[in-house]
């Protein structure tokens, strides 16, 4: 039987999604425009037996987050712009200490308390690079309130995969609008469980996890009387070791390439109308719509123009940005920030195709029509009639 | 309830449910009017009858007063760009409101307004000017002017045959507690009647 | 109350070499912590110890339970996280300080007043020790510090009389000097159902004891016998000096405890959907 068709709101099926991918646990504090994630959760999490907690802020949220999965509970928390800002000191020691969670950041205008009701993509290197040192997460860009719901649940899976906190990165916009969805039945989706280690606890310590073999972290709690810590520590024991660059560096690296080793299987990408094209669009996110009704539009003119919407925007696609750069002339990035990720695509297309960037951060979505202007002018206003 | 005033004069032709392209709607009015229920119903409705539907809405600071708007688009089609530019019906319960946002209305397109409270200028002829008077009507059928968005919404549905109106009627029963449900059908209803004989569907 | 056998405290240590400092009272809370969960009688895989990040916060190195050395500040929030998602664990919050009363401030108010069932143990030496000895939330008025050289322009907090504000339904505060009642206070506080605070007068002869104090560790702990006041004769009007604070069980209520609270609301939340 397939699933009924409903209309739901981008924040409440980033809410179902977390309850259907076995979330039970949620820490978080009211901010615009995420709170509806919080409200849905209130009395959902509740209803399954799971935990939902209003915190005194952000940073007590994401903590809050961190120790419930410490425990064995699946957990996320939401919020916007400066409760995301509040938040990186943790997203830091969950990168560190290898602690599945997830982070739902519905992106507002900013900086500082900026456009608290308009959408934005202004945090896109903040989810990258927002806490301090060397570090790698996973991020993914709903662009419908179909994708709120199914990247949630992707989201978990993937934290639960490669221990690591995985951040989705909603706007204003795709939160608070609704759209007729039919959300995949529970028999439909991949549930990640979290299982532990298989090895005997004495020798956890010396069973060390490797690139293709992530150990599982066993919960608080549990026969291995786990020492965490946010120092850097011996991968090979889990004991803090401060003062053996061998160490360090061992940790470091392999916390970055835990994620950038399984790129490709980590990304999605989509490419829409890519035949033949001579003009790309890489756009994600709400932008991505825009863009997509200029693509069709510029299509039923006979124009050859294709749309790139990377949904996993860090690690960036750089597959798909490689085939891009060999195809097209030029590639137009339009994006609710000024230059974030057209630096990025231009800096991976490397020279071999020109990159155009379009960036607004006046808290209006990015119109069909402008990026229609943006293709005109590389096709030269005469082949449009 | 008296007619409908109609200053185009022609029998225009409703955009109807089957239109090739997509139907956008934005349903203006004073905060606390019901504007977003009366938008989150009628996109309920055309989600239930088998359309695209994208729903979105223009947040003030005030959680009452000034301004506020509700958007919806359906379509048979899926729904590229989520929001409404230049709608095919604009609602105007209020001054404000029609001051606003009714020049946006796509030309041709219909700007229905409450014929008591609104007093319509400054179209030039580019959008065709319905209007009814939704929160007098409201008074008298269901007792409270707040009922004006029940009025607007069968004004909707008698103008566009968009989803039937049998399914907005349940759409309402669904959703309203039952002590309001008497008042606020009557003025489903009344608005539906006199949206009908203003513009009968082409 | 018993002072276990070393050789069954050994059990209970990753290791016994610590980073702290010859004559600093941590280890002696460390071998109280110990000797209170073995007097308890507690599953020792269920003990789990959260603490922040400072002096204190490296205890976590060396205890053989489930640990957690979080971020600084931190520690109550990442503890309500996880004893909320699994009620079993019973969780000691081992906070310095600043890390309790200054960073973490706001998180020890809200934690008091959820009443959630935890035992923050406050190791207090008036100063920043990590980082060399700089002026905290309890460096009294006149204090010398690294970072309040010409005497400390500000009153220190009271972290039981904070703590009891905002909420905590048990508060008591002890010493090193008094080994058994210490462990008796902390195995009052785990034993107690809703979050309790034991707030331990700790000495750091290497800056506080030397810039204001004495720099001697046996005299540091002298001085602390001095200074403690049993809250019964605190209570019974007894005199005290400014430099007096009263130790004891300060205050011990019993309120609805969180997780028993959010049972209902989990009751209700079920009862609507049918």
């Amino acid at each position: 039987m397939p699933a009924e068709r409903r209309l739901l709101q981008g924040n409440e099926a980033v809410a179902e999604g977390a309850i259907a991918a076995g979330a039970r646990f949620f820490a978080g504090y009211p901010i615009t425009p995420s709170t509806e994630i919080a409200e849905t959760l209130s009395r959902r999490m509740p209803e399954v037996g799971g935990t939902f907690i209003q915190m005194e802020d952000e940073i007590a949220s994401i903590a809050a987050v961190v120790g419930a999965s410490l425990a064995g509970v699946k957990s996320l928390t939401a919020t916007s712009g400066p409760g995301f800002s509040l938040m990186q000191e943790m997203i830091g020691y969950a990168a560190m200490t290898q602690v599945p969670c997830v982070i739902v950041d519905v992106m507002r205008g900013g900086p500082s308390t900026g456009l608290p009701t308009e959408p934005s993509q202004g945090d896109v290197m903040q989810a990258r690079w927002g806490t301090h040192g060397e570090h790698s997460v996973i991020v993914l860009v709903p662009s419908s309130v179909e994708e709120c719901f199914t990247l949630t649940v992707d989201a978990f899976n993937l934290s639960e995969q490669y221990r690591t906190p995985v951040i989705v990165l909603s706007d204003a916009m795709v939160g608070h609008m609704r759209e007729a969805v039919a959300l995949p039945l529970p028999e439909e989706l991949r549930v990640a469980e979290r299982s532990e280690p298989d090895v005997d606890p004495d020798e956890y310590d010396t069973v060390m996890s490797t690139l293709d073999n992530i150990l599982p972290r066993p919960d608080l709690g549990s026969r291995f009387r786990v020492h965490v810590t946010g120092l850097v520590y011996n991968r090979r024991s889990g004991v803090p070791e401060t003062g053996s660059p061998d160490v360090a560096q061992d940790l470091g690296r392999y916390l970055r390439e835990k994620i950038y080793h399984h790129r490709e299987a980590i990304v999605r990408v989509e490419e829409f109308m890519m035949e033949g094209a001579e003009v790309a669009v890489f756009a994600y996110g709400s932008v991505a719509r825009a863009a997509r009704a200029a693509v069709r539009w510029a299509r039923a003119q006979g124009v050859p123009v294709g749309l790139v919407r990377p949904i996993t925007l860090w690690p960036l696609p750089t597959a798909a940005v490689d085939h891009m750069a060999e195809q097209v002339r030029t590639v137009i990035v339009p994006e609710m920030n000024i230059r974030q990720i057209a630096w990025e695509v231009q800096a991976a297309v490397a020279g071999r195709a020109r990159v155009v960037d379009y960036g607004r951060v006046d808290g209006a979505l990015i119109t069909p029509e402008q990026i229609k202007d943006l293709v005109k002018k590389e096709f030269h206003y005469h082949r449009f009639s | 309830m008296p007619p409908a005033s109609r200053s185009d004069g022609a029998a225009a032709a409703a955009p109807g449910a089957d239109r090739a392209g997509p139907l956008e709607f934005r349903l203006s009015g004073s905060g606390g009017q019901g504007i977003i229920l009366a938008a989150t119903i009628l996109a309920e409705v055309a989600c239930a009858a088998g359309y695209e539907v994208v729903q979105t809405q223009t947040y003030g600071p005030e959680a009452r007063g000034g301004a506020s708007a509700a958007e919806v688009i359906v379509s048979r089609a899926p729904i590229d760009f989520p929001e409404v530019e230049h709608p095919d019906l604009t609602l105007c319960l209020s001054q404000e409101a029609f001051d606003r946002y009714a020049a946006s209305t796509r030309a041709g397109g219909f700007v229905v307004y409450d014929s008591g409270l609104v007093e319509p200028s400054g179209l030039d002829g580019r959008a065709r000017l319905i209007g009814l008077p939704f929160t007098a009507t409201a008074r008298e059928l269901a007792g409270t002017p707040l009922a004006a968005n029940m009025v607007a919404l069968g004004a909707l549905e008698g103008l566009l045959e968009l989803v039937g109106y049998p399914a907005l009627v349940d759409s309402v029963h669904a959703r309203l507690p039952r002590k309001l449900l008497e008042g606020n059908l009557k003025a489903l209803n009344a608005g539906y009647e006199a949206a009908r004989s203003a513009a009968p569907p082409a | 109350m018993t002072r276990h056998a070393t050789v069954e405290i050994r059990e209970h240590l990753r290791s016994a070499k610590t980073l702290w400092c010859p004559g600093c009272t941590n280890g002696i809370v460390t071998r109280a912590m110990i000797d209170a969960y073995l007097s308890l009688g507690l599953d020792p895989e269920k003990v789990t110890v959260v603490a922040g990040i400072g002096c204190a916060g490296r205890i976590t190195a060396y205890l053989d339970y489930s640990t957690v050395h979080t971020a600084h500040g931190r520690a109550l929030a990442v503890a309500t996280g996880a004893k909320l998602a699994d009620p079993e664990l019973v969780v000691s919050v081992v906070m310095g300080d600043g890390d309790c009363a200054a960073i973490g401030g706001n998180h020890l108010i809200h934690a008091a007043r959820r009443n959630v069932d935890l035992t923050a143990i406050v190791f207090n030496n008036d100063i920043y020790g990590m980082t060399g000895g700089q002026a905290g939330p309890t460096t009294h008025e006149g204090d010398l510090s690294k970072t309040s050289p010409f005497g400390h322009p500000e009153p220190a907090f009271d972290i039981c009389e904070l703590a009891r504000a905002a909420g905590a339904t048990f508060v008591a505060r002890g010493t090193p000097y008094a080994y058994l009642k210490l462990v008796q206070l902390l195995a009052a506080g785990i034993v107690h159902k809703g979050f309790s605070l034991v707030e331990v007068m700790s000495n750091c002869p290497t800056y506080y004891g030397r810039f204001n104090r004495t720099p001697v560790p046996a005299e540091m702990l002298k001085l602390q016998q001095k200074q403690a006041v049993p809250v019964e004769k605190h209570k019974a009007g007894a005199p005290m000096t400014e430099e007096q604070f009263p130790v004891g069980v300060l205050h011990h209520v019993e309120r609805a405890e969180y997780l028993e609270a959010y049972e209902e609301v989990r009751r209700r939340a079920t009862g609507i959907k049918v």
